[in-house]
């Protein structure tokens, strides 16, 4: 956004005096904000420090609950309350708040050891973005059956808009699933990596964990790649890929919308 | 408010998605998405339902269904939190035209934002930050206001802040700034009378004296709300803006004054955080339309309240 009033070159406004020391508490309260016949603003300047933090840290939990029930609550705004500081949204919808949060979390000091904690973020991120997507109805399941099955290899898809695949090297989508609802906790003794498939069909989001070589071949089907491609692509990764399993199980989950005929590559 | 038939000219083949309700004399509440079963199993329900702008502005999903549902049995009200008109930089255009989309698709009764401002730069701040009374920041507020009605084709109402601090440098009072906005754009106003309650006593002045100073006139809409209380650096009593409970006793009494003076205006219930069950909210919304009911009755009787 740029700033197309002049007078922000010669003198900062009011806004941007008041702005600099809503996230950065060592700033002392600005001279031309006050109380009342010359009662003192400190506190009061702070009530706008803390809705603004606390405020940011409650949409943060609001999109991580899994996280949050994870490292507890206290863990978890500390945590928060760092990324809030360091990066303050950028749009004023607050769904589209945190995308870099996983990140942050990655390599974030004290949750070294949690190596999965980023990925479980990153399931509960698509979660949202599936949550908020278009509404688009997806592939009938029969669409296919009318297609010669010469022809099958070169079809290419359009994904859904719900749609993400992430990648874990650890049980992300087990910790997801038994940490996102209330419920008893167990303890996972898996260190399997998992990938998790997020999709809205309709109005529910699932998020699927995908067999072996199933990531690979949906990401390369969600790229363009055709589905003989996508085969290859998936065969390559993981020899003992499914891939009649795989194709019924994008089609059940609602992956795509629409396809065409592909080029050969 | 007949800007939309005024206006009607630019989209000639325009047809209602929904029905027409009126919410004249009527009191509504916040919409919230975990009340949407308990409303829709009685619905339609009294009254209207107030939403959140932004919360409706992903592509889709379940707030966009919850929405459409609600509206085809009721009015509702568009209410806008960030679109920063108090603040000295330009409307952020893409915002602007996400809020007018959602004019379009919901055929809101009624539409407002806030006097006050929540981006600096390129950071959204969350919050309903204020704003210096003063000539320059009148003509800002006046330009983006100008946008803004432009924009969606219609007058917007605008709110009256809550306030925790005041600027050294403002020349002018709140009253005679939202008398000013009001006259210069022909924007109408959302008298928020918690707001007032909150500002008058974090600023130590009598809310009654507000309220004579301000343009009651040009009143659309005005919202009630709970508040929370802290203490100022003197140890003074600061309320705080939290719509997190009831409404107050006195802001009752003050709401009572104002609807004797203006005759009945629409009303919403907010309550936004620590969201009670649906039948406690619609309780507050009938405590607020059995007041609006009493000065519709002496309206229609011929008995004014002055």
């Amino acid at each position: 956004m740029l700033l197309d009033y002049p007078t922000e070159k010669l003198q900062p406004s009011f806004a941007a005096v008041f702005a600099r020391g809503l996230t950065d508490p060592a700033r002392a309260t600005p001279a031309d904000v006050v109380g009342p016949r010359g009662k003192a603003a400190v506190k009061r300047y702070n009530v706008y420090r803390n809705n603004v933090t606390v405020s940011l840290i409650d949409a943060l939990a609001a999109t991580y609950p899994a996280v949050q029930r994870i490292t507890g609550v206290e863990f978890f705004r500390a945590m928060a309350r760092f990324h809030v500081r360091a990066t303050p949204p950028t749009s004023p919808l607050l769904f589209e708040y945190g995308r870099d949060f996983p990140a942050f979390i990655e390599g974030y000091e004290h949750a070294q050891d949690m190596p999965w904690l980023a990925d479980t973020a990153r399931i509960e991120r698509a979660w949202l973005d599936a949550y908020h997507a278009a509404d688009v109805p997806p592939l009938c399941p029969d669409v296919l059956a009318a297609v010669p099955s010469d022809r099958l290899a070169d079809l290419a898809f359009t994904a859904h808009p719900a749609v993400c695949i992430v990648r874990s090297a650890y049980p992300a989508v087990a910790i997801f699933a038994m940490n996102r609802v209330e419920g008893p906790i167990t303890p996972l003794r898996s260190s399997t990596a998992e990938d998790a498939l997020i999709t809205r069909p309709d109005m529910e989001v699932a998020v699927r964990l995908l067999p072996p070589g199933g990531a690979a071949f949906l990401k390369s089907l969600i790229d363009g790649g055709t589905l003989g491609a996508a085969a290859a692509t998936a065969f390559a990764e993981t020899p003992s890929f499914d891939l009649p399993a795989s194709i019924a199980g994008m089609i059940e989950a609602g992956v795509f919308t629409t396809f065409h005929l592909g080029d050969r590559s | 408010m007949n800007a939309i038939s005024r206006r009607g000219d630019i989209r000639p083949d325009r047809r209602l998605r929904f029905p027409a309700l009126p919410v004249a004399d009527s009191a509504g509440t916040s919409f919230k998405h975990e009340h949407l079963n308990a409303i829709l199993a009685e619905s339609p329900q009294a009254g209207f339902f107030e939403v959140h702008a932004e919360n409706y502005m992903g592509a889709g999903g379940p707030p966009h269904q919850a929405l459409e549902r609600v509206r085809s049995d009721h009015p509702v009200s568009l209410h806008g939190v960030c679109m920063s008109i108090g603040g000295p930089q330009r409307l952020d255009r893409a915002h602007l035209a996400r809020f007018r989309a959602l004019v379009e698709r919901y055929e809101p009764a009624l539409v407002s934002e806030h006097l006050a401002w929540s981006t600096h730069e390129t950071t959204y701040f969350n919050d309903l930050l204020p704003l210096p009374y003063t000539p320059a920041t009148l003509a800002q507020v006046c330009e983006h206001i100008d946008e803004v009605q432009d924009a969606i084709g219609r007058p917007i109402l605008i709110e009256n802040p809550s306030t925790y601090v005041a600027f050294a440098s403002s020349t002018m009072s709140e009253t005679d700034f939202i008398r000013a906005i009001a006259c210069r754009t022909g924007c109408g106003l959302l008298l928020d009378v918690n707001n007032v309650f909150v500002s008058a006593t974090n600023h130590g002045y009598a809310a009654l004296d507000y309220l004579a100073d301000f343009p009651l006139a040009e009143v659309g809409e005005i919202h009630l709300a709970g508040h929370a209380e802290q203490s100022d650096d003197e140890g003074e009593r600061l309320l705080i803006d939290s719509h997190d409970g009831p409404v107050a006793d006195a802001v009752w009494k003050l709401y009572e004054i104002v609807v004797s003076r203006c005759g009945p205006i629409p009303t919403v219930i907010e309550w936004d955080s620590r969201i009670p069950a649906w039948p406690i909210l619609r309780a507050e919304a009938a405590a607020a339309q059995a007041i609006l009911d009493r000065f519709t009755a002496r309206a229609a009787g011929g008995d004014h309240a002055a």
